[in-house]
């Protein structure tokens, strides 16, 4: 399976990408902060952030007994690169290119 | 500077790399040039031994003729908290390319790299930021289209990109 897989799948799901706007918002919350914000048992919203988890849009870290949930953009950065980044350079060398045929002339 | 979730940022990276590979990436400034922001690292690895960065001369260059000013010799500094390579890595991170940055508090940094099954190790980079809002807007990206580059995420991105492929984006 290709590493970019999960983390589309992740994204397929309104609440999932809910989730990953709240903690946008406000990074480090724990599971009973996010619950608060959805129409949804518990038992579903960790289902949600297990997938994220999974699939490296979420990472967790334990601070005392309290477990929180910080969005890693990393993932959507390597997405960005891979897709968005070549496109813009191509396009940006295009320009370059043009500026100098123009100053050529 | 104290552990506040709330203002502490988590970015977590896979790379098929050793974590040797990964160690040296993070620690040898013949590495740290070669991704994300180009400087060039200078850890003394003990506990209490300084940990400084310094601009490469096209950095300096480049950097000066979009800001204007001078850039000081040292554009990062800090303390080693703890260094178990290849393994966990803490230090303090002070930015002193921004006079604002430079006057919020010390700032702390922990790269933990474990290895998983296959030849792939998980960086894990953990910023706390307490105190630090101008530096935690910088880290996170927010100030791409100023030309501040595009924080851990980016750094992280290229690091991966750089061990994998041997090439980084800016070279």
């Amino acid at each position: 399976m290709n590493d970019d897989d999960p983390v589309f799948k992740a994204l397929a799901d309104p609440t999932r990408r809910f989730l990953l706007d709240l903690l946008f918002e406000r990074d480090g919350r724990t599971l009973t902060e996010l619950e608060s914000e959805l129409e949804m048992t518990r038992f579903g919203v960790m289902k949600h952030l297990r997938l994220l988890e999974e699939a490296g849009l979420v990472v967790t870290r334990r601070s005392g007994r309290e477990k929180f949930h910080y969005l890693n953009p990393v993932p959507i950065q390597l997405i960005h690169d891979r897709w968005i980044g070549k496109f813009r350079e191509r396009r940006v060398s295009a320009l370059t290119e043009l500026k100098a045929k123009l100053e050529e002339s | 500077m104290s552990d506040n979730p709330q203002t502490t940022q988590v970015y977590r990276v896979y790379i098929k790399a050793s974590p040797k590979a990964i160690w040296d990436a993070i620690t040898k400034p013949e590495w740290t040039e070669r991704y994300g922001y180009t400087g060039l690292v200078d850890f003394d690895l003990r506990p209490g031994g300084a940990y400084q960065v310094r601009p490469t001369e096209t950095f300096k260059k480049e950097s000066e003729a979009r800001f204007g000013g001078e850039l000081p010799e040292v554009i990062i500094d800090g303390e080693v908290v703890e260094a178990d390579p290849p393994h966990k890595l803490v230090h303090t991170f002070r930015m002193l390319m921004d006079p604002g940055m430079a006057a919020e508090p010390y700032t702390r940094l922990t790269y933990e790299i474990r290895e998983l099954d296959d030849k792939v190790c998980s960086l894990t980079l953990t910023h706390e930021l307490e105190g630090a809002p101008q530096l935690a807007s910088l880290v996170r990206g927010d100030q791409e289209e100023f030309g501040a580059g595009g924080g851990h995420a980016w750094v992280l991105s290229e690091l991966k990109t750089l061990l994998e492929t041997g090439t980084a984006f800016a070279e």
